[in-house]
């Protein structure tokens, strides 16, 4: 059950189920669906950028616990970025899940998610939002 | 009865121990467990008879061509074929059901023919139609579910006498519903009308006894491994009166009578079908699946997966936060069981039931048409074999009021 516990943490379980980052946003510079066809979760993120930097981030979706709350956590993670830092973000945000050693504070509450990476079955939960975020920035 | 306690001595498998909790496999629908039986004849294969079949003179090939064809003649008994030229070994079903879009299909399906599916299909039985469609210009139409779910005979009468029906390919039993269809009725009524039928035995074939005589279907598909047989084994049936009418799947090695540099004649059935070196530990390992299962008895096998489903939907149907899909009782019924827990999303109660070691499928389970139909993006679904029993579904009842705990 502590595996679980990990998983299933207060933290991410109050940005799956009382996301402020779930809504769409009034003019988005760019929206991109993303989504996993085995299991279904499915997003789309939408950014709002001023010049180089994402002012605004949100998602609208559906799937379980893991992608949704780590969509909701990245969005927080990368409001006031430009996509440079965002960029460096994501990346560290996939070598967490895939276990590297990686310096965990710049993540903010996204580190919580580290605990996926002994579930190998979700790790595709976790990174969608990160991976659908890579491709427009 | 089923004497679980013996049956499940024979798997393996069933004795390891998933996050250190005793293994509850309730993902029979995806792929069965494999019998000691099954595990040792494969190896056994390798151990006393490996060459390659049909081509050399000597003593080990004779001994893998008879292993090869022994296992023909073992699914020609099993499902009651008239010969075993209506034999076909392939890789599974989906295999079995593009041969057939690629060769019957592609020959005999033209412009503005129609071809029918229910909207409860596997992709495998729902792309190759689609390929078939959009190259010839015919028409896909699909025949929907009554208030119980299950396939609305009804509807399908209208279809099929609306005309210029070719082919009817519907599946036997649902892999996500567990629902039997009337295949009697829809072979009849398919014929009667002009049409040819596919059957897709994917779901039906570890638990019902298949008469293809007496179904009368043209064209039977199915895999090895959801019926204790080893993966990569698979089947497919053709009536004898259509083997000339289906040409080549592919072609090269094996498969001919004579080469010339520019064309070349063919062997006669089933050889033809069957290029290049084919599975034959597979093969082999299915003939002692087919006795597995007879030694136990198809009814039998569907007696008791009726009676876990029975159990299983008297428990579930208790729960207040569990949405069950699917026909209110066993019935006429596999034993598979698809729902949803309110608020929990499928993949998150997979995750949950796995750490008490009870392995479930979550997902679309292949199924996307049917999901929209049911208008959910995903089901949980717990599918039962002979070495399940009762106290397996308790612990799973139990792992599902767990699921809550997590989610408020
Ligand atoms: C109804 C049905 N048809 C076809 C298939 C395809 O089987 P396979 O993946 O062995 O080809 C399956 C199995 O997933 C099935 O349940």
């Amino acid at each position: 059950m502590s595996d679980l516990n990990q998983l299933y943490s207060e933290i991410i379980m109050e940005h799956y189920e009382n996301s402020p980052n779930r809504r769409e946003l009034e003019n988005p510079t760019i929206k991109e669906r993303g989504h996993n066809p085995l299991c279904g979760d499915d997003i789309t993120l939408e950014l709002k950028m001023n010049g180089d930097v994402i002012e605004d981030a949100s998602f609208v979706g559906h799937g379980c616990a893991i992608s949704q709350a780590s969509t909701s956590m990245m969005c927080d993670l990368i409001k006031g970025k430009n996509k440079k830092e965002a960029l460096k973000l994501v990346e560290k945000f996939i070598d967490m899940i895939h276990k590297k050693d990686v310096d965990l504070d710049e993540l903010g509450d996204a580190q919580v998610l580290q605990g996926v990476s002994d579930f190998p079955a979700r790790v595709k939960c976790a990174l969608l939002a990160w991976k659908t975020l890579e491709k427009i920035i | 009865m089923l004497d679980i306690l013996k049956i499940k001595d024979d798997f393996p498998i069933l004795k390891t121990s998933p996050h250190g909790k005793k293994l509850i496999y309730f993902d029979n629908a995806a792929t069965t467990q494999k019998p000691t039986q099954v595990v040792e004849a494969v190896a056994d294969y390798y151990k006393k008879y490996n060459a390659n079949v049909y081509r050399s003179p000597h003593y080990l090939s004779t001994l893998s061509t008879e292993s090869y064809e022994e296992a023909r003649e073992a699914v020609k008994r099993f499902i009651n074929a008239k010969t075993s030229e209506s034999i076909v070994f392939t890789r599974n079903a989906t295999e079995s059901i593009n041969f057939i879009a690629y060769t019957w299909g592609l020959k005999h399906i033209g412009e503005g023919d129609v071809i029918v599916l229910t909207i409860a299909e596997h992709h495998s039985n729902i792309l190759p139609w689609q390929m078939v469609a959009e190259k010839k210009g015919a028409k896909l139409k699909y025949v929907h579910l009554d208030e119980d779910s299950r396939l609305d005979l009804d509807e399908f009468k209208r279809t099929i006498s609306e005309g210029h029906v070719k082919l009817v390919a519907v599946q036997h039993a649902s892999n996500v519903l567990g629902i039997i269809n009337p295949v009697d009725e829809i072979i009849d009524l398919s014929h009667r009308n002009g049409a040819k039928v596919l059957i897709d035995g994917a779901q039906s074939i570890p638990n019902m006894k298949i008469d293809v005589e007496k179904l009368g279907c043209d064209f039977y598909a199915f895999s090895g491994h959801k019926m204790l047989g080893p993966m990569g084994i698979g089947v497919l049936y053709i009536k004898e009166d259509l083997l000339d009418d289906v040409p080549p799947f592919l072609s090269g090695g094996e498969m001919i009578d004579e080469v010339f540099e520019d064309h070349s004649t063919f062997a006669p059935s089933p050889l033809k079908f069957e290029a290049g070196t084919p599975n034959v530990e597979g093969a082999y390992g299915l003939i002692k699946a087919i006795e597995y299962i007879e030694g136990i008895g198809l009814d039998n096998i569907l007696k008791h997966e009726q009676e876990l489903t029975e159990y299983a939907l008297s428990k579930l149907v208790e729960i207040d936060y569990v949405k069950l899909y699917g026909p209110k009782n066993a019935e006429n019924r596999t034993g598979i069981i698809s729902f949803n827990v309110l608020n929990v999303h499928p993949h998150d109660v997979a995750t949950i039931l796995d750490q008490d070691g009870i392995a479930v499928r979550s997902g679309h389970h292949c199924c996307q048409p049917l999901m929209r139909y049911l208008g959910v993006p995903a089901t949980v679904r717990a599918s039962f074999y002979i070495y399940n029993d009762k106290s397996e579904v308790d612990a799973f009842v139990d792992g599902l009021k767990d699921v809550r705990k997590w989610f408020r």
